[in-house]
């Protein structure tokens, strides 16, 4: 049996051997991180990501901005401080759906019973509040409670028994209707008697509070950023120049500066004073903070996004894929709750037919945006955006006064453009492996 | 197959059996792979290759056999107890999750946390420096998504990951086989580099240019057994393939 001893002499006389030369000799190759650079750098990077077609929600942005203009330019009151908190309202239900449905999509799967889920959340609180007379904190506690538990049991068919969501969550769509309408009967139709409720969608703060809200989102946004900045300097890594900060904290300053100035204003059309940031603002403020630092800064949030991108390498690396696909699922079906509970509060009643019709423009709202439906890219605030987009088309085809039917149209080809916009940028990303 | 005094083996098999039923897939193989030594482990489809790795790495633990890792006799039963020894293995589809970047997937699974929140700048940093380490100039930058990467690079990447908890066994099976030439090159001396700084490199190949290219020692399974444990400067070309279809047999092949 050979033996392996190490001849020198044998491997120095082959001149095809891969060699290497010692570390010593070699200049220090710098790997860059993307940070280095000045504010001209960055941004210079950041428009030929966008160019090998990393656009986010860029054109969500420019459909916004193109369809105000339009509108703001075919009907004059399209622009007035009423219409603009009408919007927010408007679009509040959406949003929120639209976020819980960014949970799934991002892990390449969908949820269609996330808007009946809402209703039947909805259901049961009214139903607790008004027949059961429970106090309103209990019954919203036990919607929610109900649920994440509708989120666990797809949770369980989708990732423990390996059902499509599809199907699962197609049977719930139609099973959950008939929940609905056994809880509320028939043609049932529940008042909501909880002002607290109300007055999530059709009250406003004080113009102060609202002053008050916009320090507190610069300071979170500036010390996040400072957060962020201090760790690096720790780890030794560079930072990217501080004037971009600035700029970013600079420009959402202003942006909502501008939102609650003109909220502030009054914009009653009757004596009756109405001024104010409406309570929806800051609640769903809240909530795309803290689910967003749940995606951007936490395991389960990386997790979430490697089992969307491939979960085969998720598995190997240790990821528990199972447990990761529940739990999304159940976070799902936690915003549909807050989308339910928003929708009562607009509707002011809950019937056996809530939320139905909601779960496509959520899911429509969130590709508008820029969220992938084949997993892996996304986030909240792309939802965000893209349910402005829906909700203006939706604002000013009806300040119009065109039929409904124009409506669905417009929107059915918004969300087809915006579907294509991903598949090409998706194969503009991909073609990017020929570049060496 | 007699070790030298001076070298005790980094991981060592001495008659390792495994059968699937009634088939007998590896048959007394031995093994044994040294620090800063590549060792190739060649053989046609079929001879065993598969199972003995998947046994190292933990996936699928050997029937029979002494496994020896330091010269201590170790169990391998899960692939937790491979990794907690230090033995990483790079399959052949890489497990890269490309809608992540670089730093991302070398990091998938032990994210570094602080106060519960990902510590990107220490995992940034750890990743530049195992890159650097393996004195990686493809990459440009850590933060790069790997759906821009090359084939080569993507292979950077899933080795680097591999090396990135100071591995002591790093297991690579066919990691040329979907590159072009220029690629290869650079894959063959990222694995001389890694070698080189002490690790012990099994690979797998089919294609015995690399492995002369790049290979201290050669081992040759032949349906399930071990035929040849050579060192390259003592072989060729034709030998080798002679072991590999059964044409040539060595004498004295005790395993």
């Amino acid at each position: 049996m050979t033996t392996p001893i190490n001849t020198d002499g044998a491997k120095t006389e082959r001149s095809s051997r891969v060699t290497t030369t010692t570390t010593s000799n070699l200049a220090v190759t710098i790997i860059g991180t993307g940070q280095e650079g000045s504010v001209r750098d960055q941004f210079s990077g950041y428009i030929s990501r966008v160019r090998g077609g990393d656009m986010g929600s860029l054109p969500a942005i420019g459909g916004f901005l193109v369809l105000s203009i339009l509108f703001a330019n075919l009907n004059p009151y399209f622009l007035t401080t009423l219409n603009m908190a009408n919007l927010f309202q408007q679009a509040g239900t959406l949003m929120m759906l639209s976020m819980a449905l960014v949970f799934v999509i991002l892990i390449a799967e969908i949820d269609l019973s996330a808007g009946v889920t809402s209703g039947v959340a909805a259901g049961v609180f009214v139903l607790l509040v008004n027949t059961y007379k429970f106090e309103w904190v209990t019954a919203i506690v036990i919607s929610f409670v109900v649920g994440v538990a509708i989120g666990s049991l797809i949770g369980f068919f989708v990732a423990k028994i390996g059902v499509p969501s599809f199907v699962v969550t197609l049977g719930l769509f139609l099973g959950l209707q008939g929940l609905q309408l056994v809880l509320l009967g028939e043609g049932g139709l529940y008042r909501v008697e909880t002002p607290q409720v109300l007055s999530i969608m059709n009250d406003s703060m004080e113009p102060w509070a609202g002053w008050v809200m916009l320090v507190i989102v610069v300071a979170v946004a500036f010390g996040m950023g400072m957060w962020d900045r201090t760790r690096r300097t720790k780890a030794g890594v560079t930072n990217r120049p501080m004037a971009l900060l600035l700029i970013r904290v600079g420009a959402i300053a202003v942006g909502l500066g501008i939102v609650v100035f003109l909220l502030n204003l009054n914009r009653s059309v009757s004596v009756k004073a109405i001024m104010g940031v409406p309570y929806v603002i800051p609640i769903s403020l809240i909530i795309l903070f803290v689910g967003t630092f749940i995606l951007d800064r936490t395991r389960f949030g990386r997790h979430l996004y490697a089992v969307g991108g491939n979960p085969e390498a998720a598995r190997r690396a240790g990821i528990k894929v199972t447990q990761v696909r529940v739990l999304a699922f159940m976070a799902c079906s936690f915003l549909a709750v807050v989308s339910g509970i928003f929708d009562a509060s607009r509707i002011g009643s809950v019937d056996a037919g809530s939320g139905k019709t909601l779960v496509l423009s959520g899911v429509a709202a969130a590709v508008v945006g820029g969220v992938s439906l084949f997993g892996g890219r996304g986030r909240l605030s792309n939802a965000v955006i893209g349910a402005f987009v829906i909700a203006v088309i939706d604002n000013g085809l009806g300040l119009l006064g065109l039929p409904s039917g124009v409506n669905y149209l417009v929107t059915g080809g918004v969300l087809v453009l915006a579907a294509t916009v991903d598949a090409i940028s998706r194969k503009r990303a991909g073609s990017g492996q020929l570049r060496t | 197959m007699t070790i030298p005094a001076d070298q005790i083996p980094v991981i060592e098999l001495t008659g390792v059996t495994k059968s699937f039923g009634p088939v007998d897939v590896l048959k007394g193989v031995s093994l044994a792979a040294y620090a800063g030594k590549v060792t190739a482990l060649v053989g046609d489809n079929g001879a065993g290759k598969s199972t003995l790795i998947k046994g190292l790495a933990g996936v699928q633990a050997y029937d029979g056999g002494v496994v020896k890792f330091n010269g201590e006799v170790v169990t391998l039963h899960s692939p937790r107890d491979a990794s907690s020894l230090g033995i990483e293995v790079v399959y052949q589809d890489l497990a890269l999750c490309e809608n992540l970047d670089i730093v991302q997937n070398m990091f998938l699974g032990r994210e570094e946390t602080g106060l519960g929140t990902l510590e990107e700048g220490v995992m940034e940093r750890e990743a530049a420096e195992t890159l650097q380490s393996l004195s990686v100039r493809t990459v440009k930058s850590v933060r790069q998504k790997v759906s821009s990467l090359s084939g080569g690079q993507r292979q950077t990447v899933a080795i680097a990951r591999s090396v990135l908890k100071k591995a002591k066994v790093v297991i690579l099976d066919e990691p040329t086989a979907a590159l072009g030439v220029a690629q290869t090159e650079q894959v063959l001396h990222l694995v001389r580099r890694l070698a080189d700084s002490g690790v012990a490199v099994i690979i797998i190949s089919h294609n015995l240019v690399d492995v002369f290219q790049v290979a201290d020692y050669i081992s040759v399974l032949y349906l399930g057994q071990m035929v040849a444990n050579l060192e390259i400067g003592e072989t060729n070309n034709s030998d080798i393939i002679g072991y590999i279809t059964g044409s040539k047999a060595f004498e004295g092949a005790t395993a």
